[in-house]
């Protein structure tokens, strides 16, 4: 049987498969999870540099062994499902991208600008009463940044959920 | 070698040794039925009342004869028909193949006439489905359809053809059907350890599942339980894997089995499950399931290990080459004691149930089984009839019992006794059904007819929606919502309408006269009984209760 190695003091399990390109992916993965009643906090998919191949991302609150390991092994069986594992936290690099859109005017701009650069953000659209901020990192940097600009007026945010790789080489 | 889509099914469908699908047509399955009519000297096609009838039929056939069934339907109202029958399938692991026609690709997505997304709307019901809109892809997708159909745990996949490739021309190259399975095999060390564990026990029970009959392994548990002398439960879908009087069996386990396969499981030190799912009509207490037992899982789908109860081992295996590999490992032994008192349990749930009535539904099962060979099917259908069919069939074989276990599809049984009998024609088929679960499928009267197939339908007429009414009665109350319909359906005239035969029984001798009389004919016999609308399913297990909480009249 799958060994599953969770650690539960993180915040969120990251589940990483590689399935196969074709229409409805996105679809089976999803109706699976909602039909087993799986939580997905975020799910992202790209192709990769193997042709034919998807990345699949799936975050998830739920942190209970047997649940994660029925998110595997009942996702595992479907027939799309080249590979499917869970990401191990602590051996891993993940990034989050966020996009914001704010209110501003020519007093608050100078002072958001510090908050972008304190974060290492990118003001990447600038008008006379809005800025757009671009900004990558862990999903705890990005609350941490939108913690800070909570109280200027926020007209739009985007998140594009986790997408994670791990470190190294694997012997 | 250039040949139309339809040719091509109909190609793939020889190569995989297919010579029976049932089905209906329609406008989008034009091309396919036009080409069946060529293969006609070597593809039957069986043409049901309704669709659900016809997936209903696959599904029997796979279920009785052991090999894939077909099914065939038109776009939207003929595909969105079967989904039933598929959804039947899928839980019950019977492999099963669906070919559906779609509107012309030219047409999807601009809700055409008869169009339906059934690809996304079987997902959840399929083991995988394919919607295929290129002649070039069709070959691939029909015969990845039968092999994953089959291979590893069993169950239904559904091919979506457009029109228009049902008509293009495509290069086609015939193909040996393939025939690996590759299953998970259990380690020798991982099996050591579990005949270790049975060698040790003293009180081990095995409570197996419809894995066992899937994996053919009937024959091997049988040796196994002989020779450690280990008493065995066993699953509404595996009925028939150990025989009726063997004096190792403790019966059915769960809401509605008997008083010792519960009482065993409970007190077993050792509990061996086999190719099952603790689902929640047999552990209905999850946390007290086999409370006082090392629980020991073997099971083909890595998936079912830990979903419903925490096993204490598990092994991913086939059963049957699990238990090839441990019965030399396995102590020949006498436990004595514990099945001493397992004959007590046994002998108590045969007191506890309850007197017979002018017409009590043991006694025409009994009679049905007494009047008939082992090679018999029995079919059912869901509810009350099929409860004491599982309970009362003293069945002496495997692959005998095709219920909907599952799903409990009420009008599952005619379709899939259909199905039974086109497949197995020299065996007997009877299908046990009860008034309402009849009232759903009846009309695929008229496909036994015209089929000219033989099947004995046993209706326990109550009058009443059983399972639902004996529900009612017990916990809320005695009202009975929508269940005493109050329908005057004539079978006998009803019978006569679709040309069938049909008798009417009041009484066990009344009974016993009409079924010699059905046994005679050639065609279908619907033999109506009466019988009391108060009878229960007993002994009976709440949900969420224990064998400590049985109700047993």
């Amino acid at each position: 049987m799958t060994e599953i190695k969770v650690n539960k003091d993180a915040p969120r399990q990251v589940v990483r498969m590689l399935v196969d390109n074709q229409p409805n992916v996105l679809a089976r993965i999803s109706s699976l999870f909602g039909r087993r009643n799986f939580n997905i906090s975020t799910i992202t998919a790209s192709e990769t540099h193997i042709s034919g191949l998807t990345r699949i991302t799936v975050v998830t609150g739920e942190n209970d062994e047997n649940v994660l390991h029925q998110i595997i092994a009942q996702t595992e069986k479907l027939e799309v499902v080249r590979e499917i594992y869970l990401l191990d936290m602590k051996n891993s690099v993940y990034r989050e991208l966020l996009l914001v859109k704010i209110r501003t005017d020519k007093n608050e701009r100078s002072a958001l600008h510090e908050i972008v650069d304190i974060y290492r953000g990118k003001i990447i659209d600038l008008s006379k009463n809005s800025m757009i901020v671009e900004l990558t990192g862990s999903p705890e940097k990005l609350d941490g940044f939108m913690n800070m600009v909570s109280c200027y007026d926020i007209i739009e945010v985007c998140r594009t959920g986790i997408t994670g790789i791990e470190r190294g080489l694997a012997e | 070698m250039k040949m139309t889509g339809s040719q091509i099914i109909m190609e793939i469908l020889l190569e995989q040794g297919v010579d029976t699908v049932f089905g209906y047509p329609g406008g989008a399955a034009l091309n396919i039925y036009d080409t069946l009519y060529q293969y006609s000297d070597r593809i039957r096609h069986v043409l049901t009342a309704h669709e659900q009838g016809a997936a209903h039929a696959a599904d029997g056939y796979a279920r009785a004869t052991g090999k894939t069934g077909v099914v065939f339907a038109t776009s939207g109202p003929g595909a969105t028909n079967l989904v039933t029958g598929i959804a039947t399938a899928f839980m019950d692991s019977i492999p099963m193949v669906a070919i559906t026609s779609n509107v012309a690709n030219s047409l999807i997505g601009r809700d055409a006439f008869q169009e339906v997304y059934i690809t996304g709307i079987t997902m959840p019901i399929t083991k995988h489905n394919f919607f295929v809109n290129k002649v070039e892809d069709l070959a691939h997708a029909v015969r990845e359809a039968f092999r994953i159909a089959a291979t590893g745990r069993k169950g239904p996949v559904l091919v979506d053809v457009t029109k228009d490739v049902s008509a293009a021309l495509c290069e086609f190259e015939p193909k040996e059907a393939e025939h690996q399975v590759k299953m998970p095999t259990a380690s020798d060390e991982e099996i050591q350890k579990i005949a270790d564990m049975i060698n040790q026990a003293e009180r081990p029970a095995i409570y197996c599942g419809g894995g066992v009959p899937a994996s053919d392994a009937g024959h091997e548990l049988q040796e196994l339980i002989h020779k450690a002398d280990i008493p065995i439960a066993y699953t509404m879908m595996a009925v028939g894997i150990v025989g009726y009087n063997d004096t190792h069996s403790l019966g059915m386990i769960g809401m509605h089995g008997s008083v010792a396969a519960n009482k065993a499981v409970d007190q077993a030190d050792l509990v061996l499950a086999l190719g099952t799912r603790f689902s929640d009509r047999v552990a209905l207490n999850t946390e007290k399931f086999a409370q006082r037992a090392t629980k020991v899982q073997v099971d083909i789908d890595e998936s079912e290990i830990n979903k419903n109860v925490i096993v204490d081992m598990s092994v991913l295996s086939d059963v049957k080459y699990f238990l090839e590999k441990l019965l030399p490992l396995v102590e020949e032994k006498k436990r004595t004691a514990w099945l001493e008192q397992v004959a007590e349990w046994r002998n108590a749930s045969i007191a506890a149930q309850c007197p017979a009535a002018k017409m009590h539904p043991r006694d025409i099962i009994g009679a049905v089984c007494d009047m008939t060979d082992k090679e018999t099917i029995y079919v059912t259908d869901v509810g009350q009839h099929q409860m004491w069919a599982a309970q009362f069939i003293k069945h002496r074989n495997t692959k005998v019992f095709l219920t909907s276990g599952g799903l409990g599809t009420m009008g599952f049984g005619y379709g899939a006794a259909i199905g039974a009998q086109v497949g197995c024609p020299d065996k007997r088929v009877i299908h046990f059904t009860g008034d309402a679960s009849f009232h759903m499928n009846l009309n695929e009267a008229c496909t036994a007819v015209s089929e000219e197939l033989p099947i004995i339908t046993v209706i326990m007429n109550n009058h009443v929606l059983g399972m639902v009414y004996q529900w009612q009665s017990s916990f809320y109350d005695r009202r009975y919502s929508a269940t005493v319909p109050n329908r005057k359906t004539d079978f006998v005239k009803l019978a006569e309408g679709f040309g069938a035969k049909s008798f009417r029984a009041e009484t066990p001798e009344e009974f016993k006269e009409a079924f010699a009389a059905a046994l005679q004919e050639k065609g279908p016999v619907w033999i109506e009984c009466i019988i009391d609308q108060e009878e229960k399913v007993l002994p009976m297990i709440p949900n969420g209760g224990t064998v400590e909480d049985i109700i047993l009249n």
